[in-house]
């Protein structure tokens, strides 16, 4: 069942505010370490290994994310509201797999 | 007849005295989100960044899917999901049509084989995770209100005598650690009343949703006693036990526990 | 249980044993599995050594927010904030963040942009035992600041 990102922009706000964006990836982020119970063997790794925010194709803030990162990675950040447009969110997982979302702002 | 009129008044106020009793708040006792440490509490306060929202997500999406041969799916026959709204509260409940305590789990698989024609959903899956901490959800801040009268009497008995039983390898009860013992440390975990009102519930030990009924199995693990299945005779009966002790109590789900 | 005394005293060791282990194979179970590996502040500071150029880190600037228990090192919410004007002339480019006592200490590198106008990003961590969590920020005139805090990571007596 796929689950999709949560993802929380302000709706709108006004030329110079300084707005909290947040997003909520589900994801197992399974870390290699483990061991499966019933074969002993190691369980593959395979995480959300990056993220990117984007506004108008310029990178607000990207993340490299590493097994330490807890499942259901979330991520809270910040970003200058300028204009009104779209903020868009991207996350690739191991084996390069990626998944989009985005957020839309009115900037008045 | 000027006495009966006296008297008359007298049972009534004695009446509308009763019903106040009735309606008045059952002291409430601390939940899981009391003793978790703020951290926790922010993780559950926020519904955005509530890891657990990602399940109700999966609920509300079920809600409007249409799904089995009768061609339905849950809007079909009960609207908008806000009509779940203190429905939760009252489970589990009697079924006098077969004569079962249905939980909320049970009842939407009846709805799903029996209305819907379509297949059960695993006790433990996402679909039906999703769906009861969508529905319960709804009820959220409400307080449970189960009944324990007439049918359902013997059923409540059942888990009563389940949660004061001593079991397993370590010869414990429910009553031991969440009666005797709310609020002293097991190593550096702190004992809690045991509530059921923030299930289904994002566990961080789990890293995801799980049910009432899971965590029953855990508990009964931890004491080194055979557990049993989620959605047996036992674990329903003693959620109704669990949930009459928390009448009263605000429905939370779905909560961030450790 | 065993009525015959000898026996009992047999299985009480054993007993006792599988609770040691249990202890041990909580800690296992967590997410960071089953790898005796464990990182060492030295190991930390190489990784941040490469991720800096091996700029010397200055106090001050950088704040780690941490619970000082974790209710669970599974998911331990953390906020990094950083004192800067994030304008086009002065910002923060990174942000990494190192667990010192994880089996690798690498937890999450920030790239940020005067876009943010603040420097300041949360998310949550997986930790396998007590440890430092070490953040760096490395500026855009390149200089680094770096801020530490502690965390004690614990097993519970009930279902971990």
């Amino acid at each position: 069942m796929a689950k999709k990102p949560r993802v929380k922009v302000p709706k709108k706000a006004k030329s110079g505010d300084i707005i909290q964006i947040k997003t909520l990836m589900s994801h197992k982020m399974e870390t290699g370490n483990r061991k499966d119970k019933k074969t002993g063997k190691l369980i593959p790794r395979k995480i959300i290994n990056k993220f990117v925010c984007s506004f108008k194709g310029k990178e607000v803030m990207s993340a490299i994310l590493h097994p330490a990162v807890a499942a259901n990675p979330y991520l809270a950040f910040y970003a200058k509201a300028t204009e009104s447009g779209t903020f868009d969110f991207e996350w690739t997982e191991d084996g390069g797999k990626s998944i989009k979302a985005s957020g839309d702002i009115t900037v008045s | 007849m000027k006495y009966t009129k006296y008297i008359t008044s007298a049972a009534g106020l004695l009446g509308l005295g009763a019903i106040l009793v009735a309606c008045a708040p059952a002291p409430t006792m601390k939940t899981g989100y009391d003793f978790a440490i703020p951290e926790t509490q922010a993780m559950q306060d926020d519904d955005f960044s509530n890891p657990a929202f990602v399940w109700v997500d999966i609920g509300e999406e079920q809600w409007s899917t249409v799904d089995g041969e009768a061609g339905k799916s849950c809007e079909s026959c009960h609207g908008d999901a806000s009509s779940m709204k203190g429905i939760s509260t009252s489970y589990p409940k009697y079924n006098a049509e077969d004569g079962k305590l249905r939980t909320l789990q049970h009842q939407i698989n009846f709805e799903r084989t029996e209305r819907m024609k379509a297949k059960a959903w695993k006790w433990e899956g996402d679909e039906m995770l999703g769906m009861a901490s969508f529905v319960k959800n709804q009820s959220k801040g409400m307080p449970l209100n189960v009944s324990i009268e007439g049918e359902a009497a013997p059923f409540y008995e059942a888990g009563k005598a389940f949660y004061l039983q001593r079991r397993g390898g370590l010869d414990m009860s429910c009553k031991n650690c969440h009666m005797d013992y709310p609020g002293v440390k097991i190593r550096a975990n702190v004992l809690t009343n045991g509530l059921p009102n923030g299930f289904p519930t994002y566990r961080l030990k789990w890293q995801k949703v799980g049910s009432l009924h899971r965590r029953f199995r855990g508990c009964n693990k931890n004491v080194r006693a055979t557990p049993y299945k989620q959605g047996s005779d036992e674990y329903s009966n003693l959620e109704l036990y669990l949930t009459h002790r928390a009448n009263g109590v605000a429905v939370e789900t779905p909560a961030v526990r450790n | 249980m065993s009525k015959d005394t000898f026996n009992t005293v047999a299985i009480g060791r054993r007993e006792v044993l599988k609770s040691v282990g249990l202890g041990a194979l909580a800690l296992a179970g967590t997410s960071l599995g089953s790898s005796n590996a464990q990182a060492t502040p030295e190991e930390a500071a190489k990784y941040l050594s490469d991720m800096t150029g091996g700029a010397a880190a200055k106090e001050g600037k950088i704040t780690v927010k941490l619970p000082e228990i974790a209710e669970n090192g599974s998911t331990v919410p953390i906020t990094i904030a950083v004192d800067s004007p994030m304008t086009d002339n002065d910002y923060v480019k990174s942000v990494h963040i190192v667990a010192e006592g994880n089996p690798s200490p690498e937890v999450v590198s920030f790239n940020l942009s005067p876009a943010m106008g603040k420097a300041e990003v949360s998310t949550r961590m997986r930790l396998g035992k007590t440890q430092n969590v070490r953040a760096v920020a490395i500026m855009s005139d390149g200089s680094v600041y770096s801020g530490l805090k502690q965390v004690k990571v614990t097993i519970g007596g009930c279902g971990g």
